[in-house]
């Protein structure tokens, strides 16, 4: 299913969109296809299933757990795509994953691997509009949208080449810093969705866990809200996994229906 | 081969490989070091401190028994002898001074030997900033002096659990840091790696190497040497010597750590020899060669020499590898440990383990007459912090 396709849907309904991330593989390569099901039966309406790569800068220690854990399991970019292909996703599915791992596969190869398992669309955190020409041009010959991100940080003249190359949607990222579980909504939160001015819909992302959060964020004029942390968190702990994450899953949807 | 700072790379490598928050941080650092670089107040202040502060110009020495040794003439630049004992104070001077200039009140950096730590902590006390210094937990183990000497001058140290523990591992936490506090804060990078323009800010600050050799070599042979040997890591001691004799007819070899053996696993090389047998990958911001597996997962690299221990490499030197205008080369850790002893015996100097390795090579190539007849070895550290390793593997 296309991303936009998918806000379509959620705009007719009034709802704001629910994009949960995890790691695949963590723990185990097995272990992934029961947790994307449980986020699904909870109310996620795309999934962001992240590609572990072994220097991931942009995530904090939750999330870099998580990696670390799927690294050891055995997930690597093969085994990555046989197991999307296998989760026949009725929504959308996004890869996260860092540039060199798309790089050493091959940018053309790559590309063709998620349309071909189904994936809806591609997030880089190391990927600036300045150094992503190549890749965006095979993005767009395989009709996968290439996201990207838009920080407090961005300055006007960047915020406009972000927006007039970004597909899918824009990630806003809520605040300085890397991904990780925050109790607040920070003002430059608000500040950024309220500078960012396009048609193309904005999910919000980094330090948002609970309902109030996402509710918050939604009303401030976000298309949705992408949490990660505190999934990886539930995964973490090893106990009742796929019932937790479907839990929390339904907890943040419904704050924002 | 002299190229526009707007441009960010050499020729395929280099580029910026950075979160988007992060890019905004990059264009001011290009804005203001254009701004600064040929100020004539900023230079004349970093030429006070170079000079006053760090103990410049180092001497360039000629090693006559060693070259008696080794069939070779061989001249030493004795970084080893300017303030903190490595060339890394070039570097942490310059960049500092930018920072203060650009009006940052924090600075961090990452380190891996803890010279570059070191030389960190100094300029932040002398030009009093605050400074904090990421470092592998197991180098905060084998480079216990340098955590000690940081400490003492007001530097936090940050020991760092994750990954390997290493230098790798320092600069994925140091960039997290700056990620998130980017508005206050300069990340002083090491060595000539990293995003655009830190290769080239690095370099430019360690000419300042290959500058003086220019005229000391002069004075003394009246003419270049054959052949400049330095060792790499990120590349910096290595830039700062090469980059003034690029266009010269000069030999460049540029010597990584061959570890224990080129032998390489899924997860991790017995080597750091980046430049020798790295692939083209991306990692910490910039396109060069990496150590990396068939995934494209970073491995872990190893050698006696913290200061060497890298699996990447600066985008310049992969550039200059692979157009040939330096040879990438490699001393396995038992021959820079046989090297370091002839430093001590033959010439009274305690070589770093990180220095030792250039020395190494020059042992083996002296007598292929690939060398020439005159050599310039980077001499890029003193190695007091290294006695501790040393000592523990003779016994
Ligand atoms: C004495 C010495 N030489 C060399 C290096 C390697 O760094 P680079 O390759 O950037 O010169 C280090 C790094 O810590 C060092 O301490």
């Amino acid at each position: 299913m296309r991303i936009s396709d998918k806000f379509s849907e959620l705009k007719r309904k009034k709802e704001g969109a629910l994009i949960a991330y995890i790691c695949a593989g963590d723990p185990s390569p097995d272990a992934t296809k029961e947790y994307v099901t449980a986020l699904v039966r909870g109310g996620a309406d795309i999934i962001e299933l992240g590609l572990p790569f072994s220097d991931p800068t942009a995530d904090g220690p939750t999330i870099q757990a998580g990696i670390e854990r799927a690294l050891n399991g055995g997930m690597n970019p093969d085994i990555y795509f046989r197991t999307v292909t296998s989760l026949k996703m009725h929504i959308p599915l996004v890869v996260m994953t860092y540039y060199n791992i798309i790089f050493k596969r091959g940018l053309e190869k790559f590309v063709k691997d998620c349309a071909a398992s189904g994936i809806s669309g591609i997030i880089v955190p190391d990927l600036p509009p300045e150094e992503s020409g190549e890749l965006a041009g095979f993005c767009k010959k395989n009709d996968v949208d290439l996201i990207f991100l838009v920080a407090p940080t961005t300055t006007d003249d960047r915020l406009k080449r972000i927006l007039d190359e970004g597909k899918g949607f824009i990630y806003l990222v809520a605040r300085l810093g890397v991904t990780g579980v925050r109790a607040d909504v920070a003002a430059s939160t608000r500040d950024i969705i309220k500078r960012v001015k396009t048609t193309t819909p904005k999910a919000v992302g980094f330090g948002i866990s609970s309902g109030k959060q996402a509710a918050e964020i939604i009303q401030a004029g976000a298309d949705g809200v992408i949490v990660g942390s505190a999934f990886v968190d539930i995964i973490a702990s090893g106990k009742d996994v796929p019932a937790r994450l479907e839990v929390l899953a339904k907890e943040l949807k419904e704050a924002i229906s | 081969m002299i190229r526009e700072l707007k441009s960010t790379k050499f020729g395929k490598y280099g580029g910026q490989f950075v979160p988007e928050v992060l890019m905004p941080a990059l264009e001011e650092l290009i804005e203001q070091y254009e701004k600064y670089k040929d100020d004539p107040v900023f230079n004349e202040e970093l030429n006070y401190y170079l000079k006053d502060f760090a103990g410049r110009p180092s001497p360039l020495y000629h090693a006559k028994r060693l070259s008696k040794e080794y069939g070779v003439k061989i001249y030493l630049k004795r970084e080893d002898l300017v303030h903190g004992g490595a060339h890394k104070i070039n570097n942490t001077l310059g960049q500092a001074l930018l920072a203060r200039y650009m009006g940052k009140k924090r600075i961090i950096a990452e380190t891996g030997a803890g010279q570059h730590g070191t030389a960190c902590a100094m300029a932040g006390a002398a030009f009093g900033i605050k400074t904090e210094v990421y470092m592998g937990a197991k180098d905060t183990v084998r480079q216990r002096m340098n955590v000690l000497r940081m400490e003492l001058m007001g530097t936090k140290v940050i020991p760092v659990k994750g990954g390997s523990q290493t230098l790798k591992d320092a600069i994925n936490e140091a960039m997290r840091d700056w990620v998130a506090n980017v508005e206050t804060t300069h990340y002083l990078i090491g060595s000539v790696v990293g995003p655009h323009p830190f290769p080239t800010i690095v370099r430019d600050f360690q000419s300042v190497i290959g500058k003086e050799v220019r005229t000391q070599i002069m004075e003394k042979e009246g003419r270049f040497p054959d052949s400049i040997v330095a060792c790499t890591g990120g590349g910096s001691n290595a830039m700062g010597i090469f980059h003034p004799f690029i266009e010269e007819d000069v030999d460049l070899f540029a010597v990584e750590a061959g570890g224990s053996g080129m032998k390489v696993t899924d997860k991790e090389a017995l080597h750091s020899a980046t430049l020798c047998t790295g692939e083209d990958g991306v990692l910490h911001g910039m396109r060069t060669k990496v150590l990396q597996n068939k995934y494209g997962q970073i491995l872990e690299s190893s050698s006696i020499a913290a200061g060497l221990d890298y699996a990447g490499v600066g985008p310049e030197l992969a550039y200059l590898a692979d157009i040939g205008r330096l040879k990438p080369c490699n001393s396995m850790d038992a021959e820079a440990l046989d090297a370091f002893n002839d430093l001590c015996m033959l010439e009274g100097i305690i070589p770093a383990l990180e220095s030792s390795h250039a020395v190494a090579y020059v042992k083996k190539a002296a007598t292929s007459g690939d060398l020439g007849d005159v050599v310039v070895i980077n001499l890029s550290g003193r190695g007091d912090k290294d006695l501790e390793t040393v000592m523990g593997l003779r016994k």
